[in-house]
């Protein structure tokens, strides 16, 4: 098979001149003040802090106190698109990646009609190579519509470029099932990604299952409907020396059976939400139904656990599992609500509100874990190095703002941080070498 | 108060007083003409999502003996079957500017929602199984009529707690009155976590004889077929309250409809301990009493609720003695 690649619309290589920003990559080991120029899509160098002149055509940023990151990586979104385009589309959705300071991601396709064979995926990604702003590739569906039945044509949809398979938004309830696609996965290739759910305990569900859920009257959601099944699918990707990941991991008894296939040496990896990290059950008993997703939240001690695997390592990376629902759609009684938030656009911030600066997660530490996913999809990992493709982030980390103040770059507004007082601006967002984002109280010293 | 949505936004004053008040709608209610013009020119919009008998009737009778004018709107065959949102329909019926809107939905959390998009005083009369608060208040009613007060009791809830909003709004209001509440039920029923809201929890009868009040909750025919349960037999057989369980002293409650044969044997039903019929009677003159707190208003001075109806008042507003009606704002001006 062919190596991964993934799409963009049309995009005009940026001559940059970032001066005297602070550079922060943990891969590349920088944490410290640099100039950084951009050029013909690459990052063309790096000087100390004033070394650097801008040249003609080329603008200068004044960067300082302003950190450089590399721009993040997010290995699950929906774009919605064939199908829901009033929920969000390509476009809409890549353009709140890049708000969001991501230069690239991985969309899901459980849209309608289901991302399950060659020609869709063609079409699709001859549609991204029109309108995503930020390159983007597309997982497919292990089975036929999602139906748990049948394999899809996993061969040529690798050959058409889908980056690995799942079913996600519904589990593979069949493990012969998803044993048959591990197998094939030895012809093909292609992580497959698992989201992870019984749906025999976890039917009628709206939440999860607790004293919040017991008090609102409300169908609940046991962990151990997430976590018995990540202990199964573990154990036959042991088994059958498979490359899984485990797709928003929600509950302490799930990150204890990664942590014990790992140490097995089984090929795992994992993610986690912005939302899993820094909400609880208790953030739904007000019934806003933009706290209804799929893992629910749940307990204080699952967060917990959650922030501690993603600090050891259990947890490999962040994902936003951004999943935009039009206003109609959540403007009704939880029960009815679907499930999902969106999450491109606060990610970031809300982590660095969060998590970093009451001192629970160091900085480096976040940047590291919102750029790893790329590689689990045998993806290049952004990096601020000499000579490679320039995919940075320019981020304020003292700008605070309120969540959706000024609107939203996604279609849909179902976020569960809006309203909330965040810290960690992006203020520019560079993918694949072009300037892809900018905010618009972003002013720019002229050369 | 601006809305009944949950019992848990009433504090035990709240409730004393509302009680209070239904029982001075008692007295009406016994009269020969049963009608007060206390909500006179005032419009009661019983909006129900899902079949009641006794609910929406005993609210339909509340609000007509208030002298309110009631328009009842039922889910079924209307525009809801044709596929209009719960928000699309309460903005149109708010265009009829309702004082109060009763609103029974199978969806937890629906009264709140509707709260926000209507200026009407919102009623929760059941909300999927999180709340019914006017059940709650009505039973409350009922119990301190019968036991003089029930700071103190102990108070058996048995059944299907898992899916019963009564359930849940009695726990928070028996023991907002000081009474200590013990829910049973097969384990298959009782919800995860519900010990949160205080009260204890039991999966046998064994320990009932101590308890002053059976609260027993209605067994659905279909939890059968979800497998909560073996056999309406097996269910009947563990947590049935009949004449071998219940002890001389106890009441036994039910919100109705009762299942004869299954929560209740028919022997309990018809036994002087139960007051099942005095909770329905109890069911109109707490919903009085509801909708006078709500659109009379608790803190204007209160019209004496018993005066009798004037000469010549409409025995139902609707009829047309009622077109030659003063404009609203007079009428209310009238009554303060």
């Amino acid at each position: 098979m062919a190596a991964n690649t993934l799409v963009q619309g049309p995009a005009v290589p940026a001559n940059l001149l970032l001066c005297d920003a602070h550079v922060l990559d943990p891969r590349a080991g920088i944490d410290a003040r640099h100039d950084v120029r951009v050029r013909g899509g690459e990052i063309a160098e790096i000087g100390a802090p004033g070394a650097l002149e801008a040249v003609a055509e080329e603008e200068a940023i004044d960067a300082r106190g302003r950190h450089l990151l590399p721009a993040f990586f997010d290995p699950h979104v929906h774009l919605r698109t064939p199908g829901q385009e009033h929920k969000e589309d390509l476009e809409t959705g890549t353009r709140a990646a890049a708000a969001g300071g991501f230069g690239g991601a991985i969309a899901m396709p459980n849209t309608d009609p289901v991302l399950d064979s060659a020609p869709l995926l063609r079409s699709l990604r001859d549609a991204a190579a029109r309108e995503a702003r930020i390159p983007i590739g597309f997982m497919a569906a292990i089975t036929r519509g999602l139906e748990g039945e049948e394999l899809t044509e996993m061969a040529e949809l690798r050959k058409e470029g889908a980056l690995g398979f799942t079913d996600d938004g519904r589990p593979v309830r069949s493990a012969g099932m998803l044993r048959k696609a591990l197998q094939y996965q030895r012809l093909c290739g292609g992580t497959i990604a698992l989201h992870e759910e019984d749906p025999t305990l976890s039917k009628g569900g709206a939440m999860h299952e607790g004293t919040v859920s017991a008090a609102l009257g409300l169908g609940g959601i046991p962990s151990v409907s997430e976590s018995t099944m990540v202990a199964r699918d573990a154990a036959l990707a042991g088994y059958e020396d498979a490359r899984v990941h485990f797709q928003h991991l929600s509950c302490v008894a799930s990150v204890e059976a990664v942590a014990h296939a790992k140490a097995q040496g089984w090929r795992l990896s994992t993610e986690v939400t912005p939302h899993h990290l820094l909400l609880t059950e208790e953030d739904v008993r007000g019934m806003d139904t933009r706290m209804k997703m799929n893992p629910p939240l749940a307990t204080e001690d699952d967060r917990k656990a959650l922030v501690e695997g993603l600090r050891d390592g259990t947890i490999d990376c962040v994902a936003t599992d951004h999943a935009p629902h039009a206003r109609d759609e959540k403007e009704v009684p939880f029960e009815q609500a679907p499930m999902g938030t969106t999450g491109l656009e606060t990610a970031f911030a809300a982590l660095y509100t969060g998590l970093v600066l009451p001192g629970v997660l160091d900085l480096k530490l976040l940047v590291e874990r919102m750029t790893a996913a790329a590689a689990l999809f045998e993806l290049p990992t952004h990096t601020i190095e000499n000579g490679k493709p320039a995919n940075l982030t320019l981020v304020d980390l003292d700008g605070e703002f309120l969540a959706g103040e000024h609107g939203w770059e996604s279609r849909s507004e179902n976020c569960c941080f809006a309203g909330r007082r965040l810290q960690g601006r992006v203020l520019l967002t560079v993918a694949a070498g072009a300037v892809v984002y900018r905010e618009r109280a972003f002013s720019v010293v002229a050369a | 108060m601006n809305h009944l949505i949950s019992i848990e936004d009433l504090d035990r004053e709240e409730i004393e007083r509302i009680v209070a008040q239904a029982a001075r709608f008692a007295e009406v209610s016994d009269r020969e003409i049963k009608e007060v013009p206390a909500l006179r020119g005032r419009t009661v919009l019983n909006l129900f999502y899902e079949a009641s008998t006794r609910t929406r009737s005993s609210f339909e009778l509340a609000a007509k003996r208030l002298s309110a004018t009631v328009v009842n709107f039922a889910a079924g065959g209307s525009s809801v079957e044709k596929g209009e949102s719960l928000k699309d329909t309460v903005l149109t019926l708010g265009a009829y500017k309702p004082d109060a809107i009763v609103l029974r939905t199978p969806w937890a959390g629906a009264a709140e929602l509707v709260s926000k998009w209507c200026p009407a005083a919102i009623v929760n009369a059941g909300d999927g199984k999180h709340e019914h608060p006017t059940q709650a208040l009505l039973d409350v009613y009922t119990l301190q009529k019968r036991l003089g007060g029930i700071d103190g009791a102990s108070i058996w809830i048995v059944g299907d707690v898992a899916h019963s909003r009564v359930a849940r709004s009695n726990i928070i209001a028996f023991q907002k009155l000081g009474a200590r509440v013990t829910v049973a039920g097969p384990p298959t029923l009782i919800p995860r976590g519900i010990e949160a809201l205080g009260c204890e929890v039991r999966f046998t009868l064994e320990e009932l004889p101590k308890a002053d009040v059976v609260y027993a909750l209605r067994m659905q025919h279909e939890r059968m077929n979800e497998s909560f349960l073996p056999s309406l037999r097996e269910y009947a057989a563990w947590y049935q309250i009949n004449g071998r369980r219940l002890g001389p002293r106890q009441v036994l409650m039910h919100p109705g409809p009762v299942n004869r044969g299954v929560e209740l044997s028919g022997e309990v039903v018809d036994s002087p301990q139960a007051v099942i019929t005095a909770q329905v009677e109890a069911g109109v003159v707490v919903r009085m009493a509801v909708l006078y707190e709500l659109l009379a208003g608790a803190r204007e001075p209160l019209p004496d609720p018993t005066r009798p109806g004037r000469p010549g008042h409409p025995a139902n507003p609707g009829q047309p003695g009622r077109q030659g009606q003063p404009d609203r704002p007079e009428n209310v001006k009238q009554l303060a």
